[in-house]
Parts: C-alpha cells; structure tokens; sequence
C-alpha cells in the first residue's frame, strides 16, 4: 500500500523513551525521551536539532524501530516500526551515528552484500562513483578516515533505493570536500522526493540543509518551524538584534542614551549592543558618532540566528 | 518501489558472508582447524586415551568433532557477534530487510557452513591416523553435533550479547580452553577425579562429548546427553532472547 504523498512519511507523538536500569542511579530507569514530537514530509530535509545528550539518537532509533517504546505513538510510512517487517525496512534508508560498519570488511564487497538484501537495489559503481568510494575500495574499513566511514556509511543507507533517510549527524567528521559532496547529494535526494530526517548539533547545518527543523531539549520537543519562522518567533526575543561596530577603545557609550540596550565593549575596541533595536537608536547612535568625531571602522547588524534561538530554548549552560 | 530480496535469499547471503568472514580470520582459523587438529595428533600419539575404545583415533576424534562445534558455535561466533555489537553492525544490519530474526538465521548458518568444512578435514586427517568409526552411527553423530552448536551458539550469543566484547574474548576463550581439558568434551568425564564428575556430566560440553562418543563408537543414542545438550540449547536461547542487547 502506497502512502499519499502529502502524508507525513514519519509522524512521533509524544513518544517516551525510558532506559536503564542504570547502575549508578541504584538501577533505577531514566527517562530518555519525555514527550517528543516530530514529523516529516517527502521531498523535504527534517533536523532534529539539540545539544549532545538531548535524546536525538534515541528519538532516530524509535523511529527506526531499533528500540521499543514506553509512550506515545511512531508512525514510519504509516507502520508502527517496532517489530515491523522486512517490506518496511526495504523502504527506510539508515546511517547511524558510528557508522555500523564491520572494520575487518572492505567497503565494496560490504556494499555488495548490503545491496544483496534489497530485490532492486542501486547499482554499487554507481553509489562508489558518486560518493567517492573507488580511491578507497580495496582498504579495510578500520584503516578509513572519519569521512571516508562516513560516505560508505552513507552509501550503504542509500543502496535500497529508499523512501525515507535517516541521517545520523550526517557532518560528523567530515572534511570540507566530503561534506560538500555529502551536502549535495542530500540536496539531491530531497529533490527526488525523499524523506530526509537528520540530526545535528550544528546550527550551521541545520540553517544550510534542513526545510524544517524541530528543537528537542531534554528529552522534548521545545520548537519547531522553518529556519526563518523560528529565528523570527514572535516572542519577546523575536525583536532583538544584534549591532556591532568597531572604533577607538573606551568610549562612554552611556553618552548615546540607549538605556533599554545592552551594551558592552566586549573587546578593547569592539562594541556590541543587544535588544530591541529601533531606527532611532540607529539614527542617535549615528548623530552621537558624528556629534564626538568618530568614524567606525565596521558596523555589522544580524538578527537573531538560529543558534540564539537554541541557545535560549536550550540553556546557555554547558552541560 | 524498493522490496527486500525474500527470506531464504537474505538469510543465506547473511550466512555465506559471516562464513567468509570467519574464514578469513586467522585467529578464528587455528582455533577452529588447527587447534582441533593438533589435539586430534596428540591424543593418537600419546597414551592419554589408552584403556578406552578400541583404539586412541577412534576414541579421540568424536570428542575433538565435539570441540569443533564449541571452538566455532561458541568462542568464534561469540567473539565475532560480540564485536560486531560493539561497532553498531547488529544495529545497522537491523534496519536493513535482513532484520533482528534474519542476523541471527545468518549467523547459524555460517556456523552450521564452518562446521561442516571442520568435520571434513578433521575426518580426513583421523582417517589417513586409523578412524574407523561405527559407520551406522555416523547420522546419530551428525545429529548431536548439531544439537550440539546450536546450545553452543546460544551460549556464545548470550555472552556476546551481555558483555563487552573484550570480556567476552576472554571468557569464551578461557572457557574453550578449561571446557576442552577438563570439561569432559574429549577426555571422558569419568577419567576426571571422582569429585569433578557430577559437576562436568551435566557441562554442555560432557553432553556433547559423550553423544558423539556414543554415536560413532557404539552406535548408540545416548538419551541422557541428548536431553543436558538440549535442555543447554532452550535455557540459553530464552536466556539470551531475555538479556541479549543489540547495542
């Protein structure tokens, strides 16, 4: 049975994940995922987006069936994926986060045997070409480079010809060239009509790959939106801004009269002011500039990106 | 639309490939051939066996078929699954249409494929020493060395399944090795001290010892090793159903 196209391919409902027992918890069980919400569209890139710890691999492993789950509702291609059956897995393309792959093999006979599950599956020249495999074809895959793990890695998710991808931190290790060939090739998919889930902790990835992103913390699903939606919220952070500019050290900025601002000279020199921006604390800040003589030597204003967004879902704590 | 290759075809892929893998490594190899191998010379030379059966071959090459079982079902595939979870490759394979069920089909078939290339050279090397087995015991045998790898793979599987992979090298090769010596696999249980006795008769490794003795010494079937093999084979197969992790 064929899923309409503008069904989800992957819907997650308040999913909760325990684990354990954990020995240092005197076995008690933790609870992983505490109401996780997620959903993905074909032709669409889909980021869970969190910090290290946060629950995204456990999330990615519900969704792919590889664990039970203790709450809420998994959908993948309409099937509940635990205990699902091998016509479901044919359609579900999966790297995972350390790759999977036996170090003692090499990797075109692996991807030969991979492809020797699937009843039509890609030509392997094919992926080898693409992903650059052939100049490392004939090593074990122990002796492989973090990059080269991980577009075998990724070869291997692709040679069922799948409908739905799951990428787990898909940039890892990955050097500029390879991410670029990794960073096309999911472009690539998405326009053929893919459903591509990854996870990332790098906004940067998310903002440059990803069509919708949801933020989980802690276990949860914390936001979600498109990029722009979710660097424009319309919360009371929705408005801040960020100025900068660089001129003579020392100057006394409380002069200007912008009290409802933030502003620090975080470096000799360098003066960053943060808040509701308004243009005319832009016209004072510049009649103040022209009034004392100075001529900055750059000025830079940015709104919020998604990295502020997360951070302040997030926490700002290390953890 | 993308449709897994069927059952039969993905399970003995799964199998030819582990095979090939077991195969190739080395250490898998002297432990499964040539170990056996050399444990088979040294007891036709020697009088270790001597006073049982009607020669040293014939008494000694049940009990190293035996030891063939265990070195593959056990330490080999123990140490290889083991790792193999270590490096997420039971987790990938999962989700590919192989699945949970279709891993662990593979990898009785690979040792089911070793084993039988073992039962080959071991046979040929104890005929060219003198092995005149009770040719109508020969299905008998082939039976309880079956049943044999299977409590041996759910065995390996267990461990595998609940240690780190460092640990489980070392417990299945140490037990290998006590298992061989005095677990009463190739050294009848009753040439050990009284003492040992009840313990190392209900070993799986005694039980499959004397099967195979019974069947290509005697001809007979020895109910009472049959039953501690398969009652081996069910309590470690629910036991590693129950405790076994994938990651």
């Amino acid at each position: 049975m064929t899923v309409p196209n503008d069904e989800p391919c992957l819907t997650i409902k308040g999913l909760i994940k325990d684990c354990g027992p954990v020995a240092g918890l005197d076995g008690k069980m933790i609870r992983v995922l505490a109401g996780v919400n997620f959903s993905a569209r074909r032709g669409s890139v889909t980021a869970l987006l969190g910090a290290n710890g946060a629950g995204k691999t456990t999330t990615l492993e519900c969704a792919q069936g590889l664990q039970p789950i203790n709450g809420g509702e998994v959908r993948l291609l309409g099937q509940e994926p635990y205990g699902a059956g091998a016509e479901l897995r044919s359609r579900v393309g999966v790297m995972l986060q350390d790759g999977g792959l036996p170090p003692s093999a090499r990797p075109v006979p692996l991807l030969h045997h991979i492809a020797s599950m699937y009843a039509d599956p890609r030509p392997v020249d094919e992926l080898v070409s693409r992903l650059g495999i052939g100049s490392f074809a004939n090593s074990n895959i122990r002796r492989l480079s973090g990059g080269q793990k991980q577009r075998l890695a990724m070869a291997a998710a692709l040679i069922g010809r799948p409908e739905v991808l799951f990428l787990d931190e898909p940039s890892a290790g990955l050097d500029p060239q390879s991410r670029q060939i990794v960073f096309d090739l999911i472009s690539e998919l998405r326009d053929d009509g893919l459903g591509i889930i990854l996870t990332t902790h790098l906004m940067d990835d998310a903002q440059k790959l990803a069509d919708y992103v949801y933020i989980i913390d802690a276990g949860r699903t914390v936001a979600q939106g498109t990029v722009a939606e979710l660097t424009a919220q319309t919360d009371e952070l929705a408005d801040q801004r960020l100025l900068t500019f660089d001129a003579a050290p020392g100057l006394d900025l409380a002069a200007v009269g912008l009290s409802h601002l933030v502003v620090r000279e975080s470096v000799p020199g360098h003066y960053t002011l943060r808040g509701a921006l308004t243009p005319g604390d832009i016209a004072g800040l510049s009649a103040w500039w022209a009034r004392a003589g100075i001529l900055p030597s750059a000025i830079h204003m940015a709104s919020r990106s998604l990295e502020d967004v997360f951070l302040d879902l997030s926490g700002r704590e290390i953890r | 639309m993308s449709a897994p290759a069927s059952l039969p075809v993905r399970i003995l892929n799964q199998g030819r490939y582990e095979a090939v893998t077991m195969l190739r490594n080395g250490e898998q190899l002297i432990l499964a051939v040539f170990l056996p191998l050399m444990a088979l010379v040294a007891l036709s030379v020697t009088p270790i066996l001597d006073g049982y059966g009607t020669s040293r071959v014939n008494m000694a090459t049940p009990g190293i078929l035996a030891l063939c079982a265990m070195s593959t079902a056990f330490t080999g595939q123990g140490i290889a699954t083991g790792f193999d979870r270590r490096y997420g490759v039971l987790r990938f394979l999962s989700t590919t249409p192989l699945g949970k069920a279709g891993l662990i089909a593979g990898k009785a078939i690979a040792v089911v494929a070793v084993l039988a290339i073992q039962v080959v050279v071991v046979s040929i090397v104890a005929a060219f020493l003198g092995w005149e087995p009770s040719w109508s015991g020969i299905p008998l045998g082939l039976i309880s060395l079956l049943i044999g790898a299977a409590a041996f793979t759910a065995l390996g599987l267990l461990v595998a399944g609940t240690a780190r992979p460092e640990a489980t090298l070392a417990v299945t090769n140490l037990l290998w090795i006590l298992l061989a010596a005095v677990g009463g696999i190739i050294i009848p249980a009753g040439n050990l001290p009284d003492i040992m006795q009840p313990f190392v008769e209900i070993l799986p490794s005694a039980a499959l010892g004397e099967a195979m003795r019974s069947a290509l010494i005697d001809s007979s079937f020895n109910f009472p090793a049959t039953l501690i093999l398969l009652a081996w084979t069910i309590l470690g197969g629910l036991a590693a159903v129950r405790w076994f992790k994938w990651s």
